[in-house]
């Protein structure tokens, strides 16, 4: 048998992304290490040994975003067995379009690790058999050159093990570093791995699991069918969408996260990148801590959070009002045309002394659209005069719906996928024209299948329009966008406000 | 001028055609690896070469099984080859189903394709001669610069392989006229072993000391091509007994002028 070395050609690939090392550059000074420290001091890893692990071995529990594993509820330091699987799958990434991701444990970002600080963690990567690359993995949270990336380096069919002492408390993410590293991150092999502190995180009512990414497909945004990578794309930072978990709609409607009214709520919020910084808000709410880039000091009373590429950020805050908070990527073309949008539902009374809705949004109206208001002027003085055309209530009632109702239905009423049901060639509203004013005046909640697709969620009444609006608004839509036709009279809408139907939405 | 270059590219891998139906003869010169080579600047020397025109299948393989039955898998030594070696056959000497006997063959180690090869008086191509040949698309014999083309081979690399493996020579021949270089299985490399990368991608500069001493470093001259380190990533996370469901081979031998 000749031997397999020929010509002897070491290579060291250059990494096509320029990571700098991850987590590791802990030069402890063991002259150093037993000073105190200063006030509010960690001590960082110098502090985190806490000794060689306790009791027996423990399995950790991994969770599928959105999912966070509960609390270790561990007061000693333990030796947690971690295994993760790597799978290569095609997913949907939007509605209609799959994509091939590779992952780690089979979702996209990868399962949730949760170990306590001064943990040993015996860590398993298994490469699926049917893998076409091989995979490794570098961990933000691991003290050693590379993350434990070269540790488990790992062919399709095989298992890696390594182990590290988890010796900084902190929320970090987890990426495969294998070449073309850029390109195994933009494939989604990213997750998180919080390593709680000593005393564990402070105790919230429900804890999420959400993950920004950006992803590069060689056809357009919602371009139907499977979708390769598209490297150049990738190269050039132009994402084809940005997503929180992988996938548009991924929490929206029925997979939206929920919480009640009185609950405080805790976000894990990781950034796989590959490219993108998130500028990371909730639409509704303000953070009351932000333990900022996962680490651990939290800053109080934060709109929007920033968060790198590799990076995390631990969010908590309390709901007093119920309804639809959106998550987004407050650079907002990403939210609105990327896909970077997700929603927490919350459920409760209403609460009118904190927010009570309508009236900001009335008077922003009137002041900003004063030239077309022209139109609803004219329809009521004909209206009063008994002369009102049609022609005069669709113009009143295109004034009206731009500034109202196309914030979320969409200017063309074409709303948007998961979230906001359309106006336009709606069936919901050929079966039933007097849905248009019903909806307006009482709200919505619940389930409504429109043009064959289920949205759930909650529209709030707008009782605060008079009868002439809400019927010229009705009649404008049910005139638009390949809609019936039809006419809503003030007395119809009159009619209408006085019953109440059973899906009304809470509120007036 | 431009126009006579481009028929002689058109005519050249003509030649090759002639002699041995299941071989391609290429004929070498100087080639510009994707890797940096410290002792070869201006590129790599390919000296002229043979290569079967398809990857070795399962039916040729199972010939040289029954003729050389110390590499049945019940026979050869772990030491050369793992456990799952030819584990998709219904047994030692028998393919399937569901395994056919035109598909190329998977579950080899580097040990047992190298064996093959020198039982047909060839060996296993270099990496630089494999991807000389694999630069080539249908029509030009380098076609690495051509983003489309880069694009084909990705999107093959970026699927799982859980289907079935189509069979062998279904693809349109190169300008070579060789087939199935990419877009079917990975194949072994005679210098596959030697292909160290770190096993940490990103050290950029470091050889891998730990297995090699007072070893070069090499690095990419063309870091779009993402093809090449990923064909590198896989050979290197596999040691010479490995096998894998979507690793198979082709022989090479050289032409004796």
């Amino acid at each position: 048998m000749k031997h397999p070395a020929m010509k002897v050609l070491p290579i060291a690939l250059a990494g096509l992304v320029g990571l700098s090392a991850c987590g590791g550059d802990t030069t402890t000074d063991q002259a150093d290490a037993p000073r105190a420290a200063s006030d509010g001091d960690t001590g960082g890893s110098a502090k985190g040994d806490f000794g060689p692990p306790q009791g027996q071995p423990v399995k950790a529990v991994l969770t599928q975003p959105p999912l966070v594993p509960p609390a270790t509820g561990r007061k000693a330091p333990a030796k947690v067995i971690v295994e993760l699987d790597v799978v290569e799958k095609d997913m949907a990434i939007s509605e209609g379009v799959t994509y091939t991701f590779w992952t780690f444990g089979g979702t996209v970002p990868g399962s949730f690790i949760r170990v306590r600080q001064g943990d040993t963690v015996e860590f398993h990567l298994r490469n699926m058999p049917d893998s076409k690359m091989p995979h490794n993995i570098d961990l933000h949270g691991v003290t050693g050159p590379g993350g434990g990336a070269a540790s488990s380096f790992t062919a399709p069919g095989h298992s890696s093990r390594f182990t590290f002492k988890a010796l900084n408390a902190g929320l970090y993410v987890y990426h495969c570093a294998t070449a073309p590293v850029g390109m195994h991150v933009a494939n989604g092999m990213y997750g998180l791995i919080l390593v709680e502190p000593p005393e564990g995180m402070p105790p919230v009512s429900r804890e999420y699991y959400v993950m920004q990414g950006d992803f590069y497909t060689t056809g357009k945004y919602r371009e139907k069918g499977l979708q390769p990578f598209d490297m150049q794309k990738a190269i050039d930072e132009n994402p084809t969408y940005v997503l929180f978990n992988s996938a548009e709609g991924s929490m929206t409607g029925d997979k939206a996260l929920s919480a009640k009214v009185g609950e405080t709520v805790r976000l894990y919020v990781g950034n796989g990148g590959p490219n993108l910084v998130s500028s990371f808000h909730v639409i509704g709410e303000i953070f009351d801590k932000v333990w900022f880039a996962g680490g651990t000091r939290f800053q109080e009373n934060v709109q929007t959070t920033l968060i790198p590429a590799g990076g995390a950020a631990i969010m908590d805050f309390h709901l007093e009002v119920p309804g639809s908070y959106v998550l987004v990527d407050h650079s907002i073309f990403r939210a609105f045309n990327k896909g970077a949008l997700a929603i927490l539902k919350a459920d409760g009374p209403e609460n009118k002394a904190i927010y009570s809705g309508k009236e900001v949004d009335y008077v922003y109206l009137g002041d900003r659209a004063q030239p077309n208001m022209q139109a609803v002027a004219k329809a009521a003085e004909s209206a009063s005069t008994g002369e009102l055309t049609l022609q005069q209530q669709v113009d009143a009632g295109k004034a009206l719906f731009a500034g109202t109702c196309s914030t979320c239905h969409q200017a063309e009423g074409q709303g948007m996928p998961g979230v906001f049901p359309p106006l336009a060639a709606s069936d919901y509203i050929a079966a039933d024209a007097k849905a248009l004013p019903r909806v307006i005046l009482h709200g919505l909640q619940g389930r409504v299948l429109v043009n064959g697709k289920d949205y759930n969620s909650v529209m709030p009444p707008m009782a605060q329009l008079t009868d002439d609006e809400v019927a010229n608004i009705s009649t404008y839509v049910l005139n638009s966008w390949g809609n019936p036709g039809g006419r809503i009279s003030k007395a119809d809408a009159a009619a209408i406000r006085a019953q109440a139907p059973a899906n009304a939405a809470g509120g007036e | 001028m431009r126009r006579a270059a481009t028929w002689l590219l058109a005519a050249l891998p003509l030649a090759a055609h002639a002699g041995d139906p299941g071989w391609a003869r290429l004929p070498g010169g100087t080639f510009e690896s994707v890797l940096r080579y410290e002792d070869a600047r201006r590129g790599v020397r390919v000296a002229p070469f043979e290569l079967m025109r398809t990857p070795v299948t399962n039916a040729q393989f199972l010939d040289f099984v029954r003729r050389n039955p110390q590499w049945r898998r019940d026979r050869a030594p772990r030491l050369f080859v793992e456990p799952r070696y030819l584990s998709h056959w219904k047994a030692a000497a028998t393919i399937g189903p569901p395994a056919r006997p035109e598909q190329p063959v998977t579950w080899v180690s580097w040990f047992a394709a190298d064996a093959y090869c020198a039982a047909q008086g060839a060996r296993l191509p270099t990496w630089n001669e494999w991807e000389y040949a694999a630069a080539a698309d249908e029509t030009r014999r380098d076609a690495r610069d051509d983003p489309a083309w880069r694009e084909r081979i990705l999107t093959w690399y970026s699927r799982p392989s859980n289907t079935a493996l189509p069979r062998a020579g279904l693809q349109a021949p190169n300008a070579w006229g060789v087939q199935d270089l990419h877009g079917l299985v990975w194949e072994w490399t005679d210098d596959a072993s030697a292909l160290l990368v770190d096993a940490d991608n990103r050290k950029q500069g470091d050889a891998d000391d730990t297995r090699f001493c007072g070893a070069g470093a090499l690095s990419m001259d063309d870091r779009g091509n993402y093809a090449v380190l990923m064909r590198v990533a896989m050979l290197s996370s596999l040691a010479a007994r490995d096998a894998t469901a979507h690793m198979g081979f082709r022989c090479a031998r050289t032409v004796v002028r």
